[in-house]
């Protein structure tokens, strides 16, 4: 039988067979030591490797990504573990100062390789700030890469690639996904290439693009729509965010003529925004309809009492297809 | 200034013990050192008034305390300087026409010489101090014997980031060297009212790692002081803070005017004419017997023809290319950078539309 495994227990695994493959590897971070990370991804890696591989830090984001940085520039590959998505905030001058740009600034004579992994999305019943989907913040800024995988297999391949990636990488894990369900992951090392999206589903009607959390959603709407409209809805997970993969969101808007992006992000300088101006560039002339955006709302992420109206929904998102293709 | 570490006072007599560390040729190298920062640091405020060079970030003053640090450091050493640290990173190896280049907008001006690991001038406050603990963390795991030196000034001490760097560099025992410029002012902002603390030196305390608060005009101090911390970090015994009280005789950079916010005259004059680190030391060499006029005067037309050199190199460097902004953003050019590239250097598609 084939092994399954949780997204958490890919990422785990993930690690823990680079830092057996490349000793210049060290995670850094709060509690991912004895404690095994608040959300348990560094589980034991501690008692494998040692504690000046696996490092418990003081409670000091600059300070981690900081010190990070100097590692990385001296010969280490630091993997930081930063508990939530906008915890992120006090070491965010760090990587979007520095981390971002000393290749640049040293016109290639220092670079910064390493990955910054973070928890972040909604629907976690997490207490205040638990539960930001701020992405574009790194997906704006010249030298980071952003990936935000959606399934087990791709949080593995991707991961491994991000360690394997000279530049900076920011690692978004979706909360949610850690542990909701089981997908076969093969034992082996593996990449899956940053910078390239994933066709989930083919269809010729509509093309949805999602990543994160939301592809489930967006797969949930394109099933319910297949059912109840007979619309073939094509499914495209990003996988990454910078740099996206351009040629598979042209691809298919050419062949449906008609888009919608899912993102939890809030709606204004989403990444959704930035998808339809790369349709719009390339595709318009392909159009039958305006894109549809289906996203977070423009307001601070809210507690949990209604953290479910905040998100999309797949009843959001059959609306917005609907929309799209009855133009 | 009577609670500094001193060696040499201000009228140029020994004060303090030399330890056997520091001989003859050590202190004119120091001179000549200092002698050269001062005139390149002249050179560059004529420059940028000439409009040869863009806003420049003075140092007259602080000679010693740059100078003798550098001086004491190795070439493996990882040195993190802020805009103001000219000296330092050239006394360390950078060569002066690469930091002519950074100040006349060039991106080339930030690349260190081979084999030397000298950082570009870090323009935010404190943020380098960070790095300095993770070299220097990476260096002791990797059992390589240096040392990285982290320069801020008295303004970075109010930074999270400082805090930062010295309960990580305490935690961990890193080999770093903080080194702390006191010029007396932030911009504007003069240190009484920066901290409450009465020196950045007991600062230290709070993290349990040495501190030492030294006169920054005295060369010796300066470089004993360093040579004592960089032994204690190649022993395994983590970093040390050091505080080097000196004064910034002239502005912030040159698009600040100083004279709003402080007497500028009679204060420079004042700390010119008590404790400047060049006068010091020659007095102490010429009473040695080691120093004269005549050496004086050769000495500093050799230093000015070694600036003008630089300079000639500097502006005869072929001028940056727009499409150089492409270059390096990640390690390989990702489909935007190489389109937006193109789009920069294509001719415009108007030609030929009529109006």
């Amino acid at each position: 039988m084939k092994r399954k495994l949780t997204m958490i227990q890919a990422i785990t695994e993930a690690m823990d067979q680079k830092l057996a493959d490349d000793s210049r590897i060290m995670l850094l971070g709060e509690d991912i030591g004895v404690n095994g990370g608040v959300f348990r991804a560094t589980e034991d890696l501690i008692h494998k490797y040692g504690p000046d591989r696996v490092v418990d830090t003081p409670l000091a984001e600059a300070g981690i990504i900081g010190a990070a940085i100097g590692l990385a520039m001296n010969g280490k590959i630091p993997v930081v573990e930063i508990q939530f998505l906008a915890f992120i905030y006090p070491g965010f001058e760090q990587i979007v100062s520095h981390a971002a740009r000393m290749r640049y600034r040293t016109r290639g004579q220092y670079h910064v390789p390493m990955v910054i992994r973070t928890p972040y999305g909604a629907g976690i019943r997490g207490p205040e700030l638990h539960s930001e989907s701020v992405e574009t913040f790194f997906a704006h800024v010249p030298g980071l890469k952003v990936v935000a995988p959606s399934t087990p297999y791709d949080a593995k391949g991707l991961l491994i690639a991000a360690m394997e990636d000279p530049d900076p990488v920011i690692f978004l894990e979706p909360t949610k996904l850690y542990r909701a369900f089981k997908q076969e992951v093969p034992e082996e090392m593996y990449r899956v290439p940053i910078g390239k999206a994933k066709v989930v589903q083919e269809g010729s009607d509509v093309s949805i693009f999602a990543w994160g959390a939301m592809l489930r959603v967006a797969e949930d709407a394109a099933k319910q729509i297949e059912r109840e409209n007979g619309l073939s809805c094509e499914v495209i997970d990003l996988r990454t965010l910078y740099p996206l993969d351009r040629d598979t969101i042209i691809a298919s808007v050419k062949k449906t003529g008609r888009a919608v992006v899912v993102h939890e992000a809030h709606k204004t300088a989403g990444l959704g925004a930035e998808i339809i101006s790369i349709i719009n560039d390339e595709a318009l002339i392909y159009m039958k309809a305006p894109v549809k955006r289906i996203t977070g709302f423009d307001v601070p992420v809210p507690q949990f009492s209604i953290e479910d109206d905040y998100l999309p929904t797949a009843e959001r998102v059959k609306d917005g297809i609907l929309e799209t293709a009855t133009f | 200034m009577s609670s500094l570490y001193q060696v040499l006072s201000p009228a140029g007599e020994l004060v303090g013990d030399l330890k056997g560390q520091l001989d003859e040729a050590t202190m004119i190298k120091m001179y000549e050192n200092m002698v050269l920062a001062r005139q390149f640091d002249r050179k560059s405020i004529n420059l940028q008034r000439q409009g040869r060079m863009g806003t420049y970030a003075p140092f007259e003053g602080q000679e010693a305390s740059q100078v003798g640090s550098a001086m004491a450091l190795t070439p493996g050493d990882w040195l993190f300087p802020t805009y103001r640290d000219h000296a330092a990173a050239i006394v360390h190896g950078q060569s002066m026409a690469r930091v002519f280049l950074y100040w006349m907008g060039h991106m080339e001006g930030s690349i260190s010489p081979k084999h030397l690991n000298i950082m570009p001038p870090c323009v935010p406050i404190a943020t380098q101090m960070v790095h300095a603990v993770g070299t220097a963390w990476a260096s002791k795991l990797q059992n390589e014997k240096h040392v990285s030196i982290a320069y801020f000034g008295d303004g970075a001490s109010s930074e999270g980031d400082f805090h930062e760097a010295l309960n990580f560099a305490g935690v961990f025992q890193t080999p770093t060297i903080f080194f702390c410029q006191n010029n007396g002012f932030a911009i504007s902002v003069p240190f009484s009212q920066q901290s409450s603390s009465k020196t950045i030196a007991q600062r230290s305390a709070a993290y349990d790692i040495p501190g030492v608060r030294i006169d920054g005009n005295d060369i010796f101090a300066v470089w004993l002081t360093m040579k004592e911390a960089m032994q204690r970090a190649l022993d395994g015994k983590g970093p040390t803070l050091i505080e080097a009280v000196t004064f910034r005789y002239g502005a912030h950079t040159t698009a600040d005017d100083p004279k709003k916010y402080r007497d500028q005259e009679s204060l420079s004059e004042e700390w010119r004419q008590e404790r400047d680190p060049l006068q010091r030391l020659r007095v102490y060499l010429e009473n040695q017997g080691l120093w004269n006029e005549t050496k004086e005067a050769e000495l500093v037309a050799r230093m000015n023809e070694q600036i003008d050199a630089a300079l000639v190199e500097a502006e005869s460097y072929p001028k940056s290319k727009p499409e150089d902004m492409f270059k390096h953003v990640y390690a390989e050019p990702s489909w935007m950078a190489t389109e937006q590239e193109s789009e920069l250097v294509k001719p415009s598609k108007q030609e030929g539309i009529p109006a």
